[in-house]
Order: C-alpha cells, then sequence, then structure tokens
C-alpha cells in the first residue's frame, strides 16, 4: 500500500502549528479569502453539494445538502453550530484538529457561514478537552485581531462571531438536537423531527449542525477544489443514483488491543484490517483480532472474519453494523470476553440515556441490570433472546425513539449476540449450570444505584 | 437578601454577565453559568442555583433541572481540591481502566464520586475522555494522564494527598507511550504508516 500524504493532519505534529502565523505561512485562508473574493453564499453551497461531503460526525448525511434545506430569503438570524462535543466512545481525531490545528477547524467554520449566511456560530465544545478550548479560544482572538472575524471581515459585507460553549459530560449533547436543548440552556433531551433544525434549529431560527472534521474538509474543499476531494475515497455505486459515494480523505481513530495506537489519515474505503497492520503495528502482544468496533462503539461489532470489510460510508452496514459513524476503530484480541465488552457497552449506554423515551430508558436499564446477572452466575438462556429483543424494538430504525442513542445501544447487543452467541450460551451454562434453563421472570432485586 | 448573605460574588456576577450579549437569551448562558459558580466553589449549592436564576430572569426550577441533568455539578459540598476522572469506555477499559480506577480508590479510601476525608481528592469515573490513543488515561484539571497502570495511579493518588491542591505534573505520571501518528510528537512515521 502506498503511504497517503496527509491533508487533514498535514499541518498536526509540528511546532506552534495551533498559530496563525504557522498556519498562514503555509497557505492558510487562501481558501477562505478566495471564497469571499469571488464566489456567491449560493456559488459555495453549490461547491460543497458537487463535492458529495459527507458529515463526518457518524450520520454521515451530505453536507451540501443540510445547507440547501435552509429556508431560501429567511430574515434571519441563521446559526451555525459546531459539534466539537466528541464523546463517541473510541473517537479522538476531532480532538487532535482542535489541538494541533484549530485554524484549518475556524477556516472552513468561516467559509459554512458565508455559504449559509450565518452570522453566529457556537463550538459546543465538551468540557474534557481543556487544551482544544485553550488553543481555540486563543487562535479566534487571533483572528478577531486580524479582522478575519468580527464585523466586515476582510472589508466585505460579512460578519460573523464564533464562541465557545462548554458541556458538561454528557454524550447526548453530540446529538444535533440535544446539543440545541442544551446549548439554550435546557435539558440536553433530543427534539423529534420534524421540524429539522435547518428549519427551526437554535432559539427557534434556522440552525446547521455540523461536525469539526466537515468543517476541515470544507476548508480543504475550498483550497484544492471538487476533483482533488473526488480523486480519492469510494465512488458511488453506479446503480444507485441516490446514492453519494465515500469520498475524500478520513481520519481512522484506531485504539485498543494494537501496538501502536493513534489516529491516521487515508481516503474513505480503507479497510480495517488495513489500518490494523499497515498503520497500528498490528495486534498486540503477538495475538489475534477476535472482533474490531467499526466506528465507534455505536456502530457495534466486526468480527475477525469481517475485518476485511472497508470503512466507508456503505461497508459495515453490509455486515450488519449500524454503520461508518466515526470510523473509530477499537480492537478486541482473542482473550477479551464477549460478556465483558457486552456488559460495557450496556454500561456506557445506560449512564447515557437520557432518559426521555420509554423504550431506551427502560431498555437501556434492563440490559444492564441483566448483564451484571449474567456476569454475575445469575445469567439464563432466555436472557439472550431478551437482550435481542430489546435490541430489535428499541430505536429510531424501528421507529419507537426520538433519536439514535438507542439504536447506538441496541447494535452492539445485537451484533455480539448474534456474531457470537455459542461464547455467550457457553459463558451462562457454565456459570449458572443449576439455573441457566429458567424462563420465569427474575424478581428485581432492591438494586439501589447501578452507576 | 443582603449582599453579606450572597454566594454570588460580585466577581462571578460580572463573569457571568460577560456572557449576556453572545445569546439572544439568557436562558442560553446557564451552562455557563453553572461552570463559572462551580470552578469557584467546586460546588453549586441551591443558593447558588437561586442567585444564578435572578440573574438570568428564569426560575429557579429551571436552572436546577438544567443542573441536575448533568451528573457534572456536585451540589452537597464541594469536591476535592483535585478531581480526577478516570476513564472507564472501551479502549481504556481494554487496556486495564478498570484495575486503575479501582486501585486508585482502594489508596484513596473511596468509593468513586466521593472525596477524601482530607478534602484534596475526588475520583470520578469518566465516559469516554477522547484520548483513548494514550488509554488507560485520567482527566484532572488541564491535565490529561496517559498509558497508566494502577501502580501510577497510586502514585498519583499520593501525590494528591501529600499536596496543597494542585494536580501532580504529567511527566511524573505518565507511563511510556506507545501511540503514533502525525499528533504524537516525536512519533517516527509521518502517518503512521509503515510498507
Amino acid at each position: 500500500m502506498t503511504p497517503f500524504e496527509p491533508i487533514l493532519l498535514a499541518n498536526v505534529g509540528k511546532p506552534g502549528s495551533h498559530t496563525l502565523a504557522a498556519y498562514e505561512a503555509t497557505g492558510g485562508y487562501a481558501g477562505m479569502r478566495k471564497v469571499l473574493a469571488e464566489m456567491t453564499p449560493a456559488q459555495v453551497i453549490e461547491l460543497v453539494k458537487a463535492s458529495n461531503l459527507r458529515g463526518r460526525g457518524g450520520a454521515g448525511f451530505p453536507t451540501g445538502l443540510k445547507w440547501f434545506f435552509l429556508p431560501k430569503d429567511h430574515p434571519g438570524p441563521i446559526y451555525m453550530c459546531i459539534n466539537a462535543d466528541e464523546s463517541e466512545p473510541g473517537t479522538f481525531n476531532n480532538r487532535i484538529l482542535m489541538e494541533d490545528d484549530p485554524h484549518q477547524v475556524l477556516e472552513g467554520i468561516i467559509i459554512s457561514c458565508y455559504a449559509t449566511r450565518a452570522q453566529t456560530a457556537y463550538i459546543y465544545l465538551r468540557y474534557e478537552y481543556p487544551l482544544s478550548y485553550d488553543r481555540l479560544q486563543a487562535a479566534i482572538d487571533e483572528l478577531y485581531a486580524g479582522n478575519l472575524l468580527g464585523k466586515n471581515i476582510l472589508g466585505k459585507e460579512f460578519s460573523l462571531d464564533i464562541y465557545l460553549h462548554r458541556g458538561a459530560a454528557a454524550y447526548i449533547c453530540g446529538e444535533e438536537t440535544g446539543l440545541i436543548e442544551s446549548l439554550e440552556g435546557k435539558r440536553a433531551w433530543p427534539r423529534i423531527k420534524p421540524p429539522f433544525p435547518a428549519v427551526e434549529g437554535v432559539f427557534r431560527k434556522p440552525t446547521v449542525v455540523n461536525n469539526i472534521e466537515t468543517a476541515c474538509c470544507v476548508t480543504q474543499i475550498a483550497a484544492r477544489g471538487v476533483d482533488w476531494f473526488k480523486s480519492m475515497g469510494v465512488p458511488a455505486d453506479p446503480k444507485n443514483p441516490r446514492d453519494p459515494g465515500s469520498y475524500g480523505p478520513k481520519l481512522y481513530c484506531l485504539s485498543g488491543h494494537v501496538n501502536r495506537p493513534g489516529c491516521y489519515e487515508a481516503p474513505l474505503g480503507l479497510t480495517c484490517r488495513q489500518l490494523i497492520d499497515d498503520f497500528g503495528g498490528g495486534v498486540w502482544k503477538g495475538r489475534k483480532a477476535k472482533a474490531a468496533i467499526p466506528g465507534g462503539i455505536s456502530m457495534g461489532l466486526l468480527s475477525e472474519s469481517e475485518l476485511d470489510t472497508p470503512l466507508d460510508f456503505a461497508g459495515p452496514g453490509k455486515v450488519g453494523c449500524l454503520g461508518l459513524g466515526t470510523a473509530a476503530v477499537v480492537v478486541l484480541d482473542e482473550t477479551v470476553s464477549m460478556v465483558d465488552f457486552l456488559h460495557n457497552s450496556c454500561r456506557f449506554f445506560a449512564h447515557e440515556s437520557c432518559g426521555q423515551c420509554t423504550p431506551c430508558r427502560e431498555g437501556t436499564a434492563w440490559s444492564l441490570t441483566m448483564l451484571n446477572r449474567i456476569r454475575a452466575g445469575k445469567g439464563r438462556l432466555k436472557d439472550l433472546d431478551l437482550l435481542l429483543e430489546i435490541g430489535d424494538t428499541m430505536g429510531i430504525i424501528p421507529g419507537t425513539t426520538i433519536c439514535g442513542l438507542s439504536d447506538g445501544a441496541a447494535w452492539p447487543m445485537k451484533n455480539a449476540i448474534r456474531k457470537f452467541r455459542g461464547e455467550f450460551e457457553e459463558y451462562i451454562r457454565r456459570t449458572n449450570p443449576t439455573g441457566y434453563m429458567e424462563t420465569a421472570a427474575v424478581e428485581a432485586l432492591p438494586v439501589l444505584a447501578h452507576h | 437578601m443582603s449582599t453579606a448573605e450572597r454566594i454570588l460574588t460580585p466577581e462571578m456576577v460580572a463573569a457571568i454577565k460577560d456572557y449576556f450579549p453572545r445569546y439572544p437569551t439568557r436562558q442560553a448562558v446557564t451552562l455557563p453559568a453553572l461552570h463559572i459558580v462551580n470552578e469557584r466553589l467546586r460546588c453549586v449549592p441551591l443558593a447558588a442555583v437561586v442567585e444564578i436564576a435572578q440573574l438570568l430572569e428564569l426560575a429557579p426550577a429551571q436552572v436546577q433541572d438544567t443542573l441536575s441533568f448533568y451528573g457534572f455539578f456536585k451540589q452537597d459540598k464541594p469536591h476535592g481540591l483535585v478531581r480526577a476522572w478516570v476513564c472507564r469506555s472501551i479502549s481504556c477499559a481494554l487496556r486495564g481502566g478498570e484495575e486503575v480506577l479501582d486501585r486508585m480508590c482502594h489508596a484513596a479510601g473511596t468509593h468513586p464520586g466521593e472525596t477524601t476525608t482530607d478534602g484534596k481528592l475526588t475520583i470520578e469515573f469518566a465516559e469516554c475522555l477522547g484520548a483513548c490513543e494514550y488509554a488507560p488515561c485520567m482527566l484532572a484539571g488541564k491535565t490529561l494522564y496517559k498509558n497508566l497502570t494502577p501502580e501510577l495511579g497510586e502514585k498519583f493518588v499520593a501525590q494528591c494527598r501529600a499536596g496543597n491542591g494542585q494536580e501532580p505534573p504529567e511527566k511524573e505520571i505518565n507511563g511510556p507511550i506507545v501511540a503514533g501518528g502525525p499528533a504524537v510528537v516525536g512519533s517516527a512515521a509521518t502517518n503512521g504508516h509503515r510498507v
């Protein structure tokens, strides 16, 4: 495999990469200046639409289309919310971009706001990223001082304020309408869609919510053009006119049982196995992989035989995973118990469920109770079918919840049990030899706290 | 309420009011206000909730409603001088994060979420801190501690209890860094790639 020359990570690792001087010395903000001088906002939207850029936050929605949904001739104000709440387990690429190349992020935000006519952008930043906060704020201050932010940027009739808004350690604030509710100062309970944020978002005004890496892709598309962006990745399926393809570079996070965890850049379509072997130094301790999370824990699991699945927007779905998600790969070696894996997953989602929708609130809590009981040697074979039933019935895909957190909670359960059923059954039989065949309902214990 | 009984100092009030021009509503200043108070008092007591509500022209129940959604804010008493968040999500758990948390709590004599009797240290579990290339990791203040072991966790606890509220220096606690890629300073490969 020929080494890929990083674009999104090009500045990362260089001393002072987070400063305006270093960024401009290598051509930074040239793209933005050109856009402001030569293009109308509508032309910028067309440019991003033509690139087929798909959002990098997890859902992969075409970015140009999302901008296009904003109502034309709205009196405004229109708001841009940048989702820097990165909390999907296994994911850390946004952190690296914000810490080591904040100007690439900000340039993309400014271009995006110019295109969407937003005059205020809020970067919703998770509280657990203090260095990102300091670096972003310092970079924003540099831009105000240089007339690249604030009133009449570069003497044009385009004004923009960018504010950092810090979260408080809640995963659901990474959901676009949960983010909006939290930004408004309320409990981060996601909203039902429609209305979509483009029509009625934050403060009841048209809003676009975009991811940090997406903003950086906008920067590079403005600088290098659509042809460059579409020269890499996986082309759209010619038999499917609605397939936008998977174009452009992607930041892949690699962690878990590998020799060299880290954030690596390659075109969309890299396989899991290539990421592990060519970038990550292979599975650690001379062991073999048993399974891998393909895109953050909510995407589910690839079994070892599925590691040649390409990591593009269409690949993981073909082997029963929820999707590409954040392309954060977490490797589990052959010594990992799938019961332990699933317990960790269920514990996370039960903790993070906002509690608004009954199937998620009850389903995630119940799954954790069952995994606790299974781990404690009181599991039944029937539990596996119950877990699958919970997994198949909670979520926006079955249509029973307001947001996708429950789909994310369901997929690890469904993949782990369906792909590793034998191991779960063997564990239950071995640890509960006298009770594994029970089917009567388990009486609820007076458990005061799960977490 | 006389000024002498107020919990929010004039400095805190001014810091909160600085946020007003950023948003079209006062309610949007709720989280920034909670953080401003929490950073100074290490908790947000109910009395502070009432004063924040007055500033933001909200009912106290609205501010309390928001506060109680986030497990982040303690209300009964301040957290320790150092508040350490040990990650327990999948990437850290796979590399021993739970053992680090267990050993640290044992060394401190606390359960997760509790504060040591001398008030110096609170150990909490965190969900994914977004630093999985440094698993198992921990965040305290502005410092991210990397590649921990149970022994390094114990060392952290000992230094906190011997200290006076400063987080121990990162280089004293970090384990050997194994991460690769351009973001890791000193990493040999430009993009981690080995042909």
